[in-house]
């Protein structure tokens, strides 16, 4: 049961982009455990969605390189073809999008396109109809004779989102990979499909790739956590050591930035200047370093390594600035 | 502190015909008979899920929808209608800030194109303010500068003048809007989820500056969200609503730590807390309000055919309006 589910190692993309290759994400390291809830935090352009395109091979392989190592349940996925990587998507690995409107077939009945996730892997499948109809209650849909007969706008966010993850548990995942599940919702909704992920990773003991940009959601569900910020990991540790002794710039600065905790006379945080363009990152680098020009250059940036280091169990911390680090307010 | 809008018994229907002539049927209450105050130099914070009729209140006051019945006052002048709004010049008084900024800044156009839009249509006032009424210049030097001043104060450089909406980012284009929705000197801003689209840093950014041009200037906010921790940062009163009504009206405090109908229980119950050591307990608690929820409609809401309709706001405190069904009733 502890065996590793996933174990990602040193993977980096790069995209192809006027004949030159540009590097997306820089060597990564993320490993899953059956059961465990992992989530990937970062802002737009950070790269998480990158990573979890990796592991299902999604990437167009004549524009983008993919190298290091992805193994699921110790099967190399790097280096498949689109024909090899077809028995892995949808049956060890399951996804569920921000946009389920987008993603779900608009022509067909909602128990055809439950029922075409599990034939297309197993033609032979029988008694398919029940088990699309236990997949539509196992997401808590009651009224489930009406919901497989409609078409996908005829139901609520909510219930396209439902409908989307009994898509991805059609062939029982052991991972499931979830991204920004419910950054298009409100947040009773939000609240609901959250404690539903929940109830099904506990039942089902699959493992969560949790993709989001919102650290409430991040607190509310995950295991562990990795921080990325323009292509790297700048943080990795278990939540709460996390949210109770963020080590990085750049997690603490998040953290500052959250208007929920704050108090409505102080100014919130905003990390100043912008993410780099992906032809601007140097990877040898941490580029947080840019947002924070405060900090004394010359003795951070002799030590960085490409290596996370270790802080403490469990808990590591990409360079060393996060030692010496103040918010400019507090100087 | 003075009143700057009132909205009296407002509402807005949408027909549902239906049969071979056409007939009217039966209505969509959008807004329900909405009453509420914005107080100058305030922020007034309109919460609910989507569907609820926040939107359709904003549009009807920026005259984007038409009211079916009730009445917007604005320091005391009614600007209900179209022709109302016209007649006191009320449109430059109240400006809006979309969502969407992409969608909201035409393509087509550069940057000082669209904020000198409304600067054309109203003229330049002699200086930035809220509400500066005195003369206005529609010289097209004074537009000029007065386009790179608004940009100065939103944080751009001055060669944004003739750049495109798509060589922003989401933020930049968010502050260019603020900056377009500025050019007239309105009393009130109407931000309709102005920063749900943005990333959490960005998001801090348009924020301060919203707070920073009100302490300045002295403008109103109409803050229409879904994200309560925004929500609680920014406002100084908030009304919760449901199916086009208001369930809970009251400051910020009264919301967030004395709420009383079930249905703003469930909203704040569902935000996602930072504190990793409770989220059990949250979770539990959360389940708890839920089934309270479906199970005891009957004390909170009125039947209205399908609709969980919400009974009249009763003061329970000076500031605090709950929506519970009268004793005896």
């Amino acid at each position: 049961m502890d065996g590793k589910l996933l174990e990602a190692e040193n993977v980096s993309v790069d995209f192809r982009i006027d004949g030159q290759y540009q590097t997306a994400i820089h060597k990564i390291n993320i490993s899953i455990k059956h059961g465990e809830v992992v989530a990937l935090v970062g802002e737009s352009g950070s790269g998480k969605s990158t990573f979890a395109m990796s592991v299902m091979g999604l990437h167009n392989s004549d524009q983008t390189r993919v190298t290091g190592s992805i193994k699921l349940n110790d099967n190399e996925l790097i280096g498949l073809s689109e024909r090899q990587f077809d028995a892995y998507r949808g049956v060890s690995v399951g996804m569920i999008f921000q946009d389920p409107l987008s993603s779900l077939n608009p022509l067909m009945k909602i128990g055809d396109q439950i029922a075409e996730a599990i034939t297309v892997h197993d033609k032979q499948s029988k008694k398919v109809k029940q088990r699309v109809q236990k997949l539509i209650s196992d997401v808590g849909i009651v009224d489930v004779q009406r919901v497989s007969q409609q078409y996908p706008h005829e139901l609520s966010g909510g219930m396209r989102q439902r409908v989307m993850i009994a898509i991805a548990l059609a062939n029982e995942p052991d991972l499931i990979i979830a991204d920004e599940p419910t950054t298009a919702l409100d947040a009773t909704i939000q609240a609901q499909i959250l404690d539903l992920i929940k109830e099904i990773q506990q039942k089902k003991n699959a493992g969560i790739l949790l993709i989001t940009h919102d650290l409430g959601v991040v607190a509310e569900m995950a295991d562990t956590v990795t921080v990325m910020y323009a292509g790297q990991i700048v943080e990795q540790a278990r939540v709460a050591d996390l949210f109770n002794h963020p080590k990085h710039p750049y997690t603490r600065s998040l953290l500052r930035a959250d208007p929920s905790e704050v108090n409505s006379g102080d100014e919130l945080y905003a990390i100043p200047g912008t993410v780099p363009a992906l032809k601007d990152m140097d990877h040898s680098k941490d580029l947080f370093l840019k947002r924070i020009p405060w900090l004394d250059k010359a003795e951070v940036e002799a030590t960085v390594d490409e290596k996370l280091q270790k802080v403490s169990d469990e808990h590591y911390v990409r360079g060393n600035a996060w030692q010496n680090f103040e918010f400019l307010e507090d100087l | 502190m003075s009143e700057l809008v009132r909205i009296e018994n407002l509402k807005v229907y949408y027909p549902i015909r239906t049969g071979f002539f056409n007939r009217v049927t039966d209505n969509i209450k959008a807004v329900d008979n909405i009453s509420f105050t914005i107080e100058s130099g305030q922020t007034y914070g309109l919460v609910g899920e989507s569907g609820s009729g926040k939107t359709t209140i904003g549009k009807s006051l920026v005259g984007l929808e038409d009211p079916t019945s009730g009445k917007i006052l604005f320091e005391g002048h009614e600007v209900t209608t179209n022709r109302q709004k016209k007649a006191i010049n009320y449109n430059k008084d109240v400006q809006m800030v979309f969502q969407d900024s992409q969608s909201s800044l035409n393509p087509r156009k550069t940057i000082g194109e669209i904020i000198a839009e409304p600067l054309k249509n109203f003229g330049v006032p002699n200086f930035i303010g809220a509400g500066y009424d005195g003369e206005r210049s529609f010289d097209q030097t004074k537009i000029n500068e007065r386009v790179l001043a608004l940009l100065k104060i939103v944080g751009l450089p001055a060669q944004t003048v003739a750049q495109y909406p798509f060589q922003f980012s989401g933020g930049q284009r968010q502050r260019i809007g603020v900056a377009r929705a500025l050019a007239t000197n309105p009393r009130l801003i109407v931000a309709d989820e102005p920063v749900s689209a943005l990333d959490l840093s960005v998001q801090a950014q348009v924020l301060n500056f919203m707070k920073k041009i009100q302490r300045e200037y002295g403008i109103s906010f109409l803050f229409i969200s879904h994200d309560l921790g925004v929500v609680k940062y920014m406002t100084d009163n908030i009304a919760i609503m449901h199916n086009g009504r208001f369930v809970e009206m009251g400051t910020t405090n009264d919301i967030f730590n004395d709420a009383q109908h079930i249905y703003t229980k469930r909203l704040l119950s569902a935000i996602p807390s930072l504190d990793v050591s409770k989220r059990d307990e949250k979770r539990a608690y959360r389940k708890r309000i839920e089934s309270e929820f479906t199970q005891n409609k009957g004390a909170y809401y009125q039947q209205d055919g399908l609709r969980d309709r919400a009974y009249d706001l009763e003061p329970i405190t000076k500031t605090h309006y709950v929506a519970l069904k009268k004793e005896g009733a």
